[in-house]
């Protein structure tokens, strides 16, 4: 866990860079993070992002192909957005926990 | 004043089942009958699906309710009980389709109605659940237990004119039955095992099958004309860290390539290829696939599903979110806890006094731990062993007995794998029988080793 300040506001990151609260996350805040892994957000990337956390708010588990059903765009796309790991990518920037694998 | 009283229609005697009752109504001192009805006492506990959940709930409950007042009834399409544990050792010739089956009947309880046919939905409003010929059955409480099946329609490609000739599951004795008899002419190649999304059932299932090949190819002589790859959408062989480091260094040491992240998209079955959402591409000569799990169709017409037709579920007390009597088990759920066997068994003994509370008006105390145990065939007489929940991810240590075991959990070992070859004379036998197993349904600490990585 460690502390960092953000786009002018301390937050709390954990080990692998994901916000431990998710009341930190504002839309500067999701940027700057989604730059230090090369993407620069767009519009369409923001409402992926708050998609995924009125989800998690709701307490709806998350997986690539709900996201891809959300009509925001499909998994193709998803993919395109978020290139190499769309739901761990697009979670991280949406201030969320990391989606866990219940295998 | 009125009064109503319900006695038998001929001696006055208390109630029983179906049996004619007469509505008394007395005015005053005239006394006269107004209505000769059949009234049911009897409570309805309905199961949907007699596989290994609803088979062993309908043996525990059986035994613990009284026949004059509870009415147990289970109802599945299909006669034939398989063991599906067994279905990876079919296609490496160890064992053949008689090995993994027996009629459902053989363990259904005395005193149990079974209704063969198949469900149309259930409408949770009106308690009822409605079959196929338009029959509707009423339940008091329900258990829905119908498990999760493989849809490889939809993966554009899977089930293509490749399908039972280069590519194959191991998830139905046919494409069990169909890769035995492929492996037994192939001379070799690229030998691609891909998972195409989560969850799905037994999630350690295609790390034994990759393991049981290269011991059989291996044995063949021809280990060198075999390339052997598991393809998953996991970041490694599996979930959780301490397991995937102990099974990736296995797999490395059998010569087994891991591609991990692969989210499959479509199968191009010209160039015999896997194509990723991201354009990424695996060619292979034999393809094994899980195919996507989805919950039963009935459970989409009822409308109780998720958008995989799995069933919102309290993952504590295995009560469904929509209805307060309709109780989920095994792999029909979306509990966060692997789909196996395993866990159906341990989660059937919490569900049991659940249902003994609700019957009895308690509030539902028992809790689900989302315990599961899975051996893991790992080739040349050898097996591991995992044991986790919810909140534990499988770690090194001894099971059942802290210390001295006899099982070895995230270890190699001989006994493992004898383990898992007793496993299914323990199942046919006590398992399905709802017997009781010298394993506690929640898992424990004891003998497991804290690990850092």
């Amino acid at each position: 866990m460690a502390e960092k300040e953000i786009a002018g506001k301390t937050v709390q990151l954990n080990d692998e860079g994901y916000l431990t609260n998710m009341e930190d996350w504002s839309r500067e805040v999701a940027a700057e993070i989604a730059k230090e892994d090369g993407i620069e957000l767009t519009d369409k990337h923001y409402e992926v992002l708050e998609y995924l956390r009125e989800k998690h708010a709701a307490g709806e588990p998350l997986s690539i192909r709900k996201v891809g059903k959300s009509g925001i765009t499909d998994i193709k796309g998803l993919y395109q957005l978020f290139p190499g790991g769309p739901l761990k990518l697009s979670s991280k920037f949406a201030g969320i926990p990391k989606p866990a694998s219940c295998v | 004043m009125i009064i109503i009283i319900l006695t038998n229609s001929t001696q006055g005697k208390p109630l029983r089942k179906f049996e004619y009752a007469n509505i008394w109504i007395s005015k005053v001192d005239k006394t006269r009958i107004i209505k000769n009805i059949k009234y049911n006492l009897m409570k309805k506990l309905l199961i949907l699906g007699g596989g290994t959940a609803g088979t062993m709930m309908a043996n525990k409950l059986r035994k613990a309710l009284d026949r004059d007042e509870w009415e147990i009834t289970i109802v599945d399409k299909h006669k034939t009980h398989y063991y599906q544990p067994g279905f990876l050792f079919i296609p490496f010739g160890i064992y053949n389709k008689q090995d993994v089956i027996k009629s459902k009947s053989d363990f259904f309880p005395a005193g149990v109605k079974v209704i063969y046919q198949g469900i149309d939905k259930i409408v949770g409003e009106k308690n009822q659940v409605l079959l196929e010929d338009g029959k509707a059955l009423d339940y008091d409480i329900l258990i829905v237990a119908t498990g999760t099946q493989t849809r490889p329609d939809e993966t554009p490609g899977l089930k293509d004119k490749l399908w039972y000739k280069d590519i194959f599951d191991f998830y139905t004795v046919e494409g069990a039955v169909a890769l035995q008899r492929h492996f037994k002419s192939w001379e070799g190649g690229t030998l691609v095992m891909a998972i195409t999304e989560l969850p799905f059932k037994c999630p350690v299932a295609p790390i034994e099958f990759v393991c049981l090949a290269e011991e059989f190819f291996a044995k063949k002589g021809m280990r060198d004309k075999v390339d052997i790859k598991l393809v998953t959408p996991l970041p490694g062989a599996f979930t959780k860290p301490v397991a995937t480091k102990m099974l990736s260094e296995l797999l490395k040491e059998k010569n087994i390539e891991v591609i991990p992240d692969f989210y499959i998209e479509r199968v191009d079955n010209d160039k015999k290829v896997l194509v990723s959402y991201d354009e990424k591409e695996v060619p292979f000569d034999t393809l094994t696939i899980v195919p996507l799990n989805m919950g039963d169709e009935m459970v989409e017409r009822s409308g109780l599903g998720d958008d995989l037709n799995f069933i919102p579920t309290d993952k504590h007390t295995l009560q469904s979110n929509a209805f307060e009597n309709i109780f989920v088990l095994g792999d029909a759920s979306n509990i966060p806890t692997s789909k196996a066997g395993s866990v159906a068994h341990f989660a059937s003994e919490i569900l049991f006094d659940n249902i003994m509370s609700a019957i009895e008006g308690r509030p539902l105390l028992a809790k689900f731990d989302g315990h599961a145990n899975c051996y893991i065939e790992t080739g040349h007489g050898k097996g591991a062993l995992i044991d986790f929940n919810y909140e534990t991810e499988p770690l090194p240590g001894t099971f059942p007995l802290p210390g001295i075991g006899p099982f070895g959990l995230l270890k190699n070992t001989r006994i493992n794998h004898y383990g898992k070859i007793m496993f299914r004379w323990i199942y046919w036998h006590i398992l399905l029988r709802g017997k009781e197993m010298p394993i506690e349904a929640d898992m424990t600490m004891a003998g497991k080793k804290k690990v850092n990585l």
